[in-house]
């Protein structure tokens, strides 16, 4: 079945079943592999993508949920709040295996833009459904902490 | 990922034409200099434009290997660090062994360890063939000559490297090229260099196996076997027909599994849930945890093996000792969880194959499908890519998942790109675990709270047996990566028994981050406690008592212990409900002590702060080390508190993260790092904060709670983290 989808700022057709999970139709539809599965069931976070502006797991949203809805990757991702998350985590060395990293950033980007300066507990409510394996989570915070200030000054 | 490009430049690899410096060993094993199309294996290619790349024969899955190798070339040759690229090789043993595993392949924490060396002659050895040949051409001698910043200069001269490649590329490095003087290091030991896939990590353009697409590709998953030791009897595949993008189901020849074939991964996942199958569980796993924990206790009455020491005599000084201390220990299965779950593509070529994996043994993945595909090794290439973790799991020795590629693309007709693709839940069933353990440990104490008998008996599931490493692994029936960390303690203990029994099952096991450690760390270390516990005595001192310093480890044990305990304020007391604990464990040639605090509300615990100190001889990168220190705290905390694969008659109970839980962010509190500045040769950093972590944080709880677990995870202890 054909679908419009509106993706980083283009509109492009797809043509997948309906049930199918956008993580999906991104990857092996629309070849834009910046967004990772890890688990298939919402419990990683490797797969978050923007959804209108909000963060949300592309292994649960389903293609005909989606319609004219704007769905940003890692690879479209862009503006102030998401300048300033890349910088820091490329500034403090973040990641490791680097897997679960376009997740992180999504979801850091998602909360920086609801929180400007969120505290170590503000990151760890809204940064807990994203996993990594390689346990960065203390750079990750940090990375949060110093995009904030740099988005202040 | 921009595939035809890619593909272009991975077959071309070394052959690439144009003007290009190679630094690479010669049939002799000398490095010798030539042109792009030298016979040599490069580490170091440099091109017309004067840009340098360096030659990875290691994986990078997150540990920071190709910042180290990229580090110890670039030293060596005075190149600005952001400039120089990476590229991973290609499988060829005879180049790019392994020094210390006489294979290629990355593991064991080896990969600074045997490279360290190796890597900087790499360097040196451009670095002489680059000045002489400037010094020949502006008609001076080599002394004249410097590099800065990636440029030869002499007084006013100043040339890139490509300007001078063609005439270094006639010159013969001396075989023992000459290095830095340690002092003179620019990028060693420099904190500030970036790793080498900071960006491409950031802005997804990092490129992982899962990545990869091949025109033409179908998606494969593979219906697995439910149980260990399951063969298929028969599968009905007509449900899936209705689905659409479904191609095919075919049996793997190995009868323990179906391949299925479709149009992309989501379609074949759906038609995966519409195949039913019939197995045989004659040969299969059957037991129930409990069951397999009892009957490996029951190993125990009468160890197998003898690994250290007479054990009548340890007895005996035990009977007659003021004090005895006795415990068990019960550790699950575990599994190993990468983020990336595993895949491979397996891509036809005119007279073979490309296998593009996050490749960690590139040579037996080789060997190993060519094999299967009835090829000559030399005509399937490895194309590795990122991995997006490991933690031992890509390294097996069945290359389980790119083994079930190569049947499910043999299967298909052999001329059609095949991608395998692993679900969670594949990962969660498809074994190679870490092997279950029960330990059982006798401490007697004289009177004085001095140790006189310690009796170790270990019961766990060989992980070398049955392997092609078993002849290297097992001595004497003794598989080392069962008792390392324990039978080998750098502990001064007067009389020590260790007893070790296979415990047999269908159940794959496979070294998991820090291998034997990860298990011994805990014995040793929790034991350690009780015993300084039941002596009275401070747990520090006590361990510091059995570290004399009669040894250069036991010299750097202790040192790493009293620095951790020193940063952590170890003496210092807590606020109420709060507790501390302390571990020291020598893994991978590095020393390391951890201290976890705690805080506690009731049963719920939470993790305020982790100081570490590593001693892992002379570092490299430091912010690389740091890193794997924190991530091997996470690895090995989250374990301890919450992970376990069980079995319910044979099945497994977990099936993806929701009940494997990973660590999360707000699990762990800050981790301190610090560390031994040293002149000793580098030493592994991937695993070595894995060991101490877990027995520091059971530590912590006795410490706070009174209460001593000794059966893991600590979630089945009624103790939950907050």
């Amino acid at each position: 079945m054909n679908y419009k989808i509106n993706i980083n700022g283009t509109t492009k057709e797809v043509d997948v079943e309906p049930g199918t999970p956008l993580l999906w139709v991104i990857r092996d539809a629309l070849d834009l592999t910046g967004t990772k599965f890890g688990c298939g069931v919402a419990s990683c976070g490797a797969c978050t993508v923007h959804v209108d502006g909000n963060p949300v797991r592309s292994c649960q949203t389903f293609i005909e949920d989606v319609g004219d809805q704007d769905v940003i990757t890692i690879e479209g991702v862009n503006g102030k709040v998401a300048n300033e998350v890349q910088k820091a985590w490329q500034q403090l060395d973040v990641v490791q295996c680097g897997y679960c990293q376009s997740g992180q950033i999504m979801s850091a980007i998602g909360l920086l833009s609801e929180t400007p300066n969120p505290t170590d507990q503000d990151i760890d409510d809204y940064m807990s459904g994203n996993a990594c394996r390689c346990a960065t989570y203390q750079r990750i915070r940090a990375a949060i902490h110093l995009a904030s200030k740099n988005l202040e000054g | 990922m921009n595939i035809k490009s890619s593909r272009r430049d991975f077959l071309k690899g070394s052959l690439a034409t144009g003007a290009m410096l190679v630094i690479g060993l010669n049939s002799d094993g000398v490095f010798a200099a030539g042109t792009a199309d030298a016979t040599l294996n490069p580490f170091v290619k440099i091109s017309g434009d004067g840009n340098l790349t360096v030659i990875l024969k290691h994986i990078e899955m997150g540990q920071g290997t190709s910042t180290g190798l990229t580090t110890l070339v670039a030293e060596e040759l005075d190149v600005e660090w952001d400039k120089v690229k990476t590229e991973f090789a290609p499988a060829d043993v005879g180049k790019y062994a392994n020094l210390m595993m006489g294979m290629q392949g990355t593991g064991g924490s080896t990969s600074i360890a045997n490279s360290y060396l190796q890597y900087r002659k790499a360097g040196a050895a451009a670095r002489d063939v680059l000045v002489r040949a400037a010094a020949s051409k502006w008609g001076i001698s080599p002394s004249e000559v410097t590099i800065e910043n990636g440029r030869l200069k002499a007084g006013n001269k100043s040339a890139h490297f490509g300007e001078v490649i063609a005439e270094a590329a006639k010159l013969t490095p001396p075989a023992e090229p000459i290095l830095k003087k340690n002092s003179d290091f620019k990028l060693i030991g420099n904190r500030k260099i970036h790793r080498k896939d900071h960006i491409s990590k950031t802005n997804g353009t990092a490129i992982f196996a899962l990545d990869v697409k091949i025109p033409g590709m179908v998606y494969a998953v593979i219906l697995h076997k439910p149980q260990f030791g399951a063969k298929l009897k028969n599968f009905d595949a007509s449900e899936a027909k209705s689905i659409k993008g479904f191609i095919d189901a075919k049996a793997l020849p190995t009868n323990e599994g179906v391949a299925i074939y479709a149009n992309s991964t989501w379609n074949a996942l759906k038609a995966r849930d519409a195949i039913t199958a019939d197995w045989d569980l004659s040969a299969a796993e059957m037991r129930s945890s409990d069951q397999m924990f009892n009957d490996a206790s029951a190993l125990l009455d009468n160890p197998t093996y003898a690994v250290r020491g007479d054990r009548e005599t340890v007895r005996k000084a035990n009977m007659e000792a003021a004090q005895k201390l006795e415990v068990e220990f019960r550790l699950p299965f575990l599994a190993h969880a990468p983020m990336e779950p595993q895949n491979c593509v397996i891509e036809p070529t005119k007279t073979g194959v490309i296998v593009h994996d996050g490749c960690q043994m590139p040579t037996l993945v080789q060997q190993m499908v060519a094999d299967i595909l009835g090829l000559k090794t030399e005509n399937v290439l490895v194309n590795t890519v990122y991995a997006g973790g490991s933690f031992g799991r890509r390294a097996n020795p069945t290359s389980d998942y790119v083994t079930e590629a190569a049947m499910a693309f043999s299967l298909l007709g052999g001329k059609t790109p095949v991608k395998l693709v692993w679900s969670r839940e594949d990962d969660i069933h498809a074994g190679y675990f870490r092997p279950l353990a029960v330990h059982k440990v006798s401490v007697g104490l004289d009177n004085q709270g001095a140790i006189v008998g310690w009796d170790h008996r270990i019961a766990s599931k060989s992980i070398m047996k049955g392997t092609f490493l078993e002849a290297m692994a097992v001595q004497n029936g003794i598989d080392n990566s069962s008792t390392e960390g324990c039978a080998d303690t750098g502990y001064e203990i007067p009389d020590m028994s260790v007893g070790l029994s296979d415990f047999i099952t269908p159940v794959t096991a496979l070294w998991w981050r820090s291998v034997g450690h990860s298990v011994t760390g805990i014995v040793m270390e929790v034991t350690m406690d009780m015993a300084a516990k039941a002596a009275g005595e401070d747990p520090v001192d006590f361990r510091l008592k059995l570290l004399p310093g009669n040894t250069p480890a036991q010299k750097r044990m202790a040192n790493v212990l009293k620095m951790a305990a020193d940063k952590a304020d170890w003496k210092k007391p807590l606020p109420a409900g709060w507790g501390r604990g302390i571990a020291v464990h020598e893994s991978f040639g590095s020393f390391v002590a951890e201290v976890v605090e705690i805080s506690t509300n009731g049963d719920d615990i939470k993790i305020e702060r982790v100081v570490c100190v590593v001693d892992c001889g002379l570092i490299i990168n430091p912010d690389v080390v740091t890193a794997q220190i924190e991530s091997g705290v996470g690895y090995g905390l989250g374990a301890a508190m919450r992970n376990q694969i069980s079995f319910t008659d044979g099945v497994i109970d977990q099936s993806n993260f929701p009940d494997y839980e990973p660590l999360r962010i707000a699990d762990i509190g800050k981790i301190d790092v610090y560390q031994v500045k040293s002149d000793e040769a580098p030493s592994g950093i991937g695993e070595p904060g894995v060991p101490p972590s877990g027995p520091a944080l059971i530590n912590a709880i006795a410490d706070a709670t009174g209460k001593r677990v000794t059966y893991l995870p600590l979630s089945e202890n009624g103790i939950s983290f907050v």
